[in-house]
């Protein structure tokens, strides 16, 4: 697998890439749902617990994308995720705040000095339909107004057509659009359909130049189930082998309870490894996510449940 | 031991390729900001399943029609924690005149009541075993845990519930038995004299129970010697059941004890499992005796990985294959045959996966690896590794501080391994996995075939033409494929040649409680 990884860079052919992405190992689904429900099952209490709950609200992307979206909104959103839990100094600050591109100013001027980065869905999110010209235009004007990170989808007609040096051609575009901000490319796996895809879209996106590979745009479901998200750290696991390059993961769509977060971090831990477990190489695309994981931190430190009104909304 | 543990003969440790090692960066720890993670591993805290669930008795008397009564012999073992060394309670040590007794309530009970029952109310009886399992499962999953040595998230989510899946199973067999292929009404055997081992104790008394007990029969069963525990519990649910006097009877003791029971003129059906030395014993005296006989044994099993496999979940395969349960299973599959184009990369990750295995108190929840079962099993894989590497095979093991008190064996990897070795050859009983390359398809197959057992095998490829064309070829009992030690009640389970002979489980498994 790995020594064909910079042919494929080198030479992004049609046939090309199809005999690399396609002479990867497959993927197993019954033993993928296995390893990661085998996973699931590992029980991390109190000290580690503790580690793990702060750190995962560290890679929390807190994300409103609604057609209602307004500057208020993301605002609000923005003092959320600078400070999360009000009543707990103690809480770290979400990783960014992950909005549509015509709010990214909104979101800069309101994070300014926090540290809290501004994502910016970009490229005719969430169905990627949209001429490439209008993909890099929707990309610049976000970066120009100071997002640090992209979140691109890749074009999922293209790649199930076989098409995969117009998906690798996009990725390359954006990328080169993004000039310093980190690009993260959505694969929206519901709609890839096997892990074989997964497999193969995450080299696809990670040879094209993306420094996170992200599940889904969370409009379409499944999204970050746990067999995808596992296959995803072994990709970004063995193109690190391949290549030296450490690419990150985002699950984004259907991780709801603290629970479901520290599960995600068994599997980077156990998957892809400890190098992972770090806000710059995982995250979370979340929004009610985080107040589950505000709960469980103050249950850990007093020792009772709070009710939900104790945690602010946004 | 400790001079195995973390040993590296071959020099090559994980490489990128793979999860790194969480005691890798624990050095590292200090040197990073405050107390977040940032790259580093994730501790995870104790988590250890309370033992209070479980109220041990000082003694354990034989169950005996329907009631504990006292051993004649007078005499009692003492079965210990394999984890700590420490006693968990004594046993009768059962002698002639108490397998005499059990023999006559067992008999007593098939005559007078087991044997003229309605299916439909055995399968009563059956359902309501399933169902006392189902609610006691925490309970019997410690104490198995306890008795066995074997890590608590097996017992919880495997041994406890296959057990129940099996009375469940054969609960339904019970008013179906016309259907079974044996005539349109198959009689009951008898009394039926069944002794198990001590890797799967709660699970092979099932494989045992219940299906002898839906066909009409009644049962004198024997625990192994050092895993009595969870039978005894049995027999309280049997009683919580209601099921009449004698139709379950449990012994307890040692060899010996079994020995008089598979012998016993009064017992019209033997059932073992066990080792290959034992089960040849019990051919011999049973030879002549028009006894019914069925004997599940020992197993090499082989795991064959093509190299278009999907490798991870291959990996995950043969991990499942060897460690589950410490290796004390008979159809492990102790044997990788992986194909030579892709065994360097194979096991660079399967060594990287097996550094994240977890050994240590069998109650952790997150223990992967738990003890030995006992002081003399644990003498036999030291023995059979040293001897590996005596012969010329690298041992590897990775880093896993081995606690000091109870038997403990770190998980094993042989490479260089040849047909001629004996680890290649013997039943380790142990999480010793012995990896041999092919070249071709007929290669694996030969390799795979060439053992004198024959229980259980994997085949682990993308291409169904491929799997079929090797599945048909293997001469063993079982063929997983794209998986490994698949358990399902409606499945028979059972050997070729010195694996032993009968099938359990299924519609083929009822056939040995069926006349």
């Amino acid at each position: 697998m790995p020594q064909t990884a910079s042919a494929a860079e080198q030479a992004p052919t049609n046939r090309a890439l199809r005999e690399f992405l396609h002479g990867l190992p497959g993927v197993d689904e019954v033993g993928a749902r296995e390893r990661a429900a085998g996973l699931a099952t590992r029980s991390v209490k109190t000290t580690a617990k503790a580690a793990a709950l702060d750190l995962a609200v560290r890679m929390v992307d807190l994300t409103t994308l609604e057609g209602a979206d307004t500057p208020g909104k993301v605002r609000a959103l923005a003092a959320k995720a600078r400070r999360p839990d009000p009543d707990d100094p103690s809480a770290p600050s979400a990783a960014a705040v992950c909005v549509y591109s015509d709010l990214v100013g909104v979101a800069v001027e309101a994070l300014r000095g926090s540290g809290v980065g501004v994502a910016s869905v970009a490229t005719a999110f969430p169905s990627g339909r949209a001429p490439l010209e209008a993909k890099l235009a929707d990309t610049r004007r976000a970066v120009a107004d100071g997002a640090t990170e992209i979140d691109m989808v890749i074009d999922r007609g293209a790649f199930l057509s076989g098409d995969y040096r117009k998906v690798h051609e996009e990725i390359t575009a954006v990328k080169q659009a993004c000039g310093g901000a980190h690009l993260k490319v959505i694969l929206e796996t519901g709609e890839l359909a096997t892990l074989d895809n997964v497999r193969r879209a995450s080299w696809l996106a990670m040879g094209a130049g993306a420094d996170f590979i992200k599940t889904s745009t969370g409009k379409v479901a499944p999204a970050a189930t746990p067999p995808v998200v596992l296959v995803m750290l072994e990709a970004v696991r063995g193109h690190r082998a391949a290549t030296g390059r450490t690419v990150g993961v985002k699950p984004a769509g259907g991780i709801r309870t603290a629970k479901d977060a520290v599960r995600n971090l068994v599997m980077v831990q156990e998957v892809a490894g400890p190098r992972w477990l770090d806000p710059a190489l995982f995250r979370i695309g979340a929004s009610s996510l985080l107040n589950d994981l505000l709960m469980q931190r103050s249950k850990l430190r007093t020792g009772a449940y709070a009710g939900p009104d104790y945690f602010t909304i946004d | 031991m400790s001079g195995t543990s973390g040993t590296d003969t071959d020099g090559g440790r994980a490489g990128d390729g793979a999860a790194e090692p969480a005691q890798d960066q624990n050095r590292a720890r200090a040197e990073r900001k405050g107390s977040r993670l940032d790259g580093q591993p994730l501790e995870y805290a104790p988590a250890p399943e309370s033992r209070s669930v479980v109220r041990l008795r000082e003694a354990y008397d034989p169950f005996i029609d329907g009631e504990f009564v006292p051993a004649e012999t007078g005499e009692h073992l003492t079965t210990a924690n394999p984890a700590d060394e420490e006693p968990l309670a004594q046993v009768a040590l059962c002698g002639e005149a108490d397998v005499d007794r059990a023999v006559a309530a067992a008999r007593r009970a098939f005559d007078a009541v087991w044997r003229e029952l309605p299916g439909a109310e055995r399968g009563k009886y059956l359902f309501r075993i399933a169902r006392i399992l189902q609610e006691r499962s925490r309970e019997i999953a410690v104490l198995e845990t306890l008795d066995n040595g074997k890590p608590i998230k097996e017992t919880r989510d495997f041994d406890v519930p296959t057990a129940a899946a099996h009375f469940f199973y054969h609960a339904g067999w019970a008013d179906k038995l016309a259907f079974a292929g044996m005539g349109p009404d198959p009689r009951p055997v008898g009394v039926c004299a069944q002794v198990v081992p001590w890797n799967f104790p709660l699970l092979m008394l099932a494989w045992k129970i219940a299906p002898a007990l839906a066909a009409g029969n009644t049962v004198v069963l024997k625990p192994a010697e050092t895993t009595p525990l969870s039978a005894l519990l049995f027999a309280e649910v049997c009683q919580e059941a209601g099921l009449p006097p004698g139709v379950v009877n449990i012994v307890t003791g040692d060899g010996g004890t079994g020995r008089t029971l598979v012998e016993h003129p009064g017992a019209d059906k033997v059932a073992f499992t066990g080792s290959t030395e034992v089960g040849r014993g019990i051919a011999r005296a049973l030879a002549g005796s028009g006894k019914r006989l069925t004997l599940e044994l020992g197993g090499k099993g082989a795991n064959i990985v093509y190299d278009d496999a999907a490798l991870d979940q291959a990996v995950e395969g043969v991990v499942n294959g060897v460690f589950f349960n410490q290796g004390h299973v008979c159809c492990a599959g102790s044997r990788l045959l992986v194909q030579e184009s892709v065994a360097e990369e194979f096991l660079e990750r399967l060594r990287a996966r097996m550094a994240l295995l977890r050994l240590g108190d069998p109650l952790d929840k997150n223990t992967d690896i738990g003890a030995v079962n006992s002081a003399a099993q644990l003498e036999r894989i030291r023995d059979l590794a040293e001897t590996g590497r005596a012969e010329g095979a690298h041992a590897w093991s990775p880093p896993c501080p081995l606690p000091e008190r109870g038997h403990w064996f770190p998980p094993t990897v042989f490479t260089g391994v040849t047909q001629a070795h004996r680890v290649a050859r013997e039943e380790v009983f142990g999480p010793v996995l012995s990896v041999l390359t092919f070249r071709t398809p007929e290669e694996a197959v030969a390799k795979a075939n060439n053992t004198p057992y024959g229980l259980s095998a994997g085949v682990w490829t993308e291409k169904g033409s491929r799997m079929l064309w090797t599945a048909e070829r293997l001469r063993a009992g079982v063929v997983w494929s794209n998986t490994f030690n698949k358990f399902d009640p409606a499945s028979p389970f059972g050997g070729y040649k010195e694996s032993g002979y009968g099938r359990e489980g299924g519609r083929h498994g009822l056939e040995a409680y069926l006349a």
